[in-house]
């Protein structure tokens, strides 16, 4: 065989120039069509269908769907029908961002449902504050964000910890050994687990990223067993969660002694790992397919009646699943002719819903939303068992790690 | 030793805990190289004997963690029944893949790049569109589920079973390849295609034979794998690095190179990770193999194996 290198790297760049040229998107149809004429309203749905994230992003654009077509079956919005776009962004923030374009500026939607991961929702950001549209995001996420133009429906770090922390020092102690993926989500949330550490009494043995989508956790096991903590406090993310908990338990670690408290645990993660390897595990959401409420009940019989019976439901689908409503709520009480971005984001300051987690708001000032933290321990058939539920529901606080900052209907405002 | 192992999963003392420490990171490394040479095995074979770069090798792997999972979930059949039928099932993709798609190519190394990519595509979608994108669950064998003591040392028996799976797996190629003749005519073409088919030796039967069997250990690969991490229709992506990585160091047409390389890599990425950690272990193994590809462009063993 001969190929030298330069023949090589010659092919590859030829290769890579071809697939970067890529397709513009040239066949944008009905460019004038007015946004809520004859009696539709038009929507995206932007949830990877493709590519390393559609793994979970699946089950959202299914809860975001199954949301619309019950809407539309009860009689839609006011006569009017949600017909959802859906568009498939291959979990690249790029091509997010181009479709999210596409969606706005080509579709005319009214809002656009969609992302996964701060990466994607960063990218499409720009476009939806240009173009003074809507975006909804139902993902929990770092927080330490304020814009106008994105409503956010999952849980922010103050959500997902301020309870949990205190709780896992005084069952376990206070040594935490914090684990993530490398990325801003993890080193965020775990910026604010330090200021919480603080506060209480706790202490961090050590603070470690692995790359996404890392796998062979052998010395990261080795880490633990030498530094010894009370708590594994995990914000690792995707198929790394896997890995990590099929492997702390093929080490031989004991949950009862050493648990992991992991704020990206879901149902859907514990599928893929087998309840045994996820039994005695903690983590904390404002959601769990357990929770007992009529609303819960529904959305699960719902969602599997749709989608198969083998599906779970987990805290971000429940979120892609209420945000719809709320879109419902916002929407009708605009008048057919003033169905814009702005009017609706408008409407939705304040709005509330009984969600299958419980009754939910968007806090006017933020457009994040009042939820309600519960803390959970995974059991061995795949399911949680809620051990703490919030009595009331919180405020979100997406500054909460960052006292000098607050976010504020006028936007981001600095505290002296 | 076996006390010293006791009071190291205990409080542990100070005395010989650096020593400890050293021991079971030299055990965690051999672990991690074992399931590194798994996965670069197949690789290393189709790569070494017919030049043929297999970019759909990951795919492979990931048809075998799926078979797995196939097999468990609709037939009932765990990991250890699974590992015959679940090669010759892989096998037999890579056998179609080779007859009909690379063979008409003439194996020709720039063809057969973009091809097998596409291959690998295709598999791969096929794979979302038949079973979906969920993360799927492959069940570790029960009786391997806890773990044992290795020199005093608790190591997960799965993993002890992984690293010696994969020196059998090795062993066995390597009397394949030495010791029969299906291997005795692969050297030989590979040594030069048309005096050795002047002698009668089909080519193409044995090119075919030898890209079944590498594709069947990946697929192999990718079933033992699966119990420790995680089965998804891009879970070869990772993999394929690894492999490509394990087997250019190792040297191309080296199987005793693709076992010392895979066994390097697993020992410095498992301590670098352990001193640092897993993001800056990555970026040091890849400079490492650059710098060594420099001044070594053969690999580390390339000039052993030719006799």
């Amino acid at each position: 065989m001969s190929i030298s290198r330069r023949t090589l790297m010659r092919n590859a760049a030829a290769l890579g120039a071809f697939a970067g040229t890529g397709f513009p998107h040239i066949w944008i149809k009905n460019a004038d069509l007015a946004r809520a004429a004859a009696g539709e309203i038009k929507v995206g749905v932007l949830f990877s269908l493709t590519g390393t994230t559609a793994i979970i992003e699946e089950s959202l654009n299914k809860a975001t769907i199954l949301a619309i077509e019950e809407i539309n079956a009860a009689g839609g919005i006011k006569g009017s029908k949600i017909v959802p776009i859906v568009e498939d962004p291959a979990s690249d923030p790029a091509t997010f961002s181009e479709k999210a374009r596409k969606l706005v500026v080509g579709d005319k939607c009214v809002s656009v449902f969609g992302s996964y991961t701060s990466a994607s929702r960063k990218a499409v950001l720009p476009v939806f504050e240009r173009q003074n549209n809507l975006y909804w995001y139902p993902t929990l996420y770092e927080g330490r964000e304020c814009s106008k133009n994105v409503v956010y429906t999952g849980a922010v770090p103050n959500q997902q910890q301020d309870e949990f922390v205190p709780w896992l020092i005084k069952k376990f102690g206070k040594k935490f050994y914090l684990i993530g993926s490398n990325y801003i989500y993890p080193k965020e949330e775990n910026n604010y687990c330090k200021k919480l550490l603080a506060k209480y009494g706790g202490e961090v043995v050590a603070e470690e990223y692995v790359p996404l989508g890392h796998s062979e956790f052998s010395s990261v096991i080795n880490k633990i067993r030498s530094t010894q903590p009370n708590v594994i406090f995990s914000t690792v993310v995707g198929d790394s969660v896997v890995a990590l908990h099929r492997q702390y338990r093929a080490a031989g670690l004991d949950p009862e002694k050493m648990p992991m408290a992991s704020l990206t645990t879901s149902e859907n993660e514990v599928a893929a790992m087998g309840g045994e390897a996820a039994a005695g595990h903690f983590t904390s959401a404002p959601y769990f397919q357990v929770h007992k409420s009529p609303e819960n009940e529904k959305f699960v019989a719902a969602y599997r009646k749709r989608w198969g019976a083998d599906k779970v439901t987990h805290f971000v689908s429940e979120a892609c699943y209420f945000q719809t409503y709320l879109f419902k709520q916002a929407v009708e009480k605009l008048a057919a002719s003033d169905i814009t971005p702005p009017n609706i984001r408008d409407a939705v300051k304040g709005q509330e819903t009984v969600a299958p987690q419980g009754r939910v708001r968007i806090e006017p000032e933020n457009l994040h939303t009042w939820l309600w933290p519960k803390i959970a321990q995974a059991k061995s058939n795949g399911q949680f068992e809620i051990l703490v539920e919030a009595k009331e529901w919180l405020k979100p606080l997406p500054y909460a790690a960052y006292p000098g900052q607050v976010c504020t209907e006028k936007g981001l405002v600095e505290k002296s | 030793m076996r006390a010293a192992g006791k009071r190291f999963a205990g409080g542990r003392s100070h005395g010989d805990s650096r020593v400890d420490q050293f021991i079971e990171q030299i055990i965690t490394g051999l672990s991690i190289g074992s399931i590194l040479l798994l996965v670069a095995m197949g690789l290393s074979i189709i790569y070494g004997s017919m030049g043929i770069i297999n970019l759909a090798h990951g795919e492979f792997v990931m048809l075998g963690a799926y078979t797995a999972w196939l097999l468990q979930s609709h037939f009932g059949l765990g990991l250890l029944a699974s590992l015959v039928p679940i090669f010759i099932v892989v096998a037999a993709v890579g056998w179609i893949i080779e007859r009909y798609v690379l063979s008409l190519l003439n194996n020709r190394p720039l063809d057969t790049i973009l091809a097998t990519w596409g291959v690998g595509i295709m598999l791969q979608q096929s794979v979302r569109l038949m079973v979906g994108s969920e993360l799927r669950y492959v069940q570790m064998p029960p009786s391997l589920s806890d773990s044992t003591d290795v020199l005093g040392f608790s190591v997960s028996s799965y993993r002890v079973f992984l690293f010696f799976v994969a020196i059998a797996l090795f062993a066995v190629t390597w009397l394949l390849m030495n010791r029969t003749t299906v291997g005795m005519k692969l050297r030989a073409i590979m040594q030069d295609r048309s005096v050795a088919a002047s002698f009668g030796i089909n080519a193409k039967r044995v090119y075919a034979l030898t890209f079944a069997y590498g594709a069947g250990l990946a697929g192999l690969a990718g079933a033992l794998v699966s119990p420790l991490k995680s089965v998804s229709p891009d879970m070869g992506t990772g993999y394929v690095v690894d492999a490509f990585m394990v087997v250019v160091l190792g040297g191309v047409q080296s199987l005793a190179g693709t076992v010392a390389s895979a066994f390097f890599l697993g020992e410095l990425s498992g301590a670098i990770a352990f001193l640092q950690n897993d993001t800056v272990a990555k970026a040091i193994v890849l400079l490492a193999i650059v710098v060594l590809i420099r001044f070594r462009p053969e690999g580390l063993f390339a000039t052993r194996v030719r006799t």
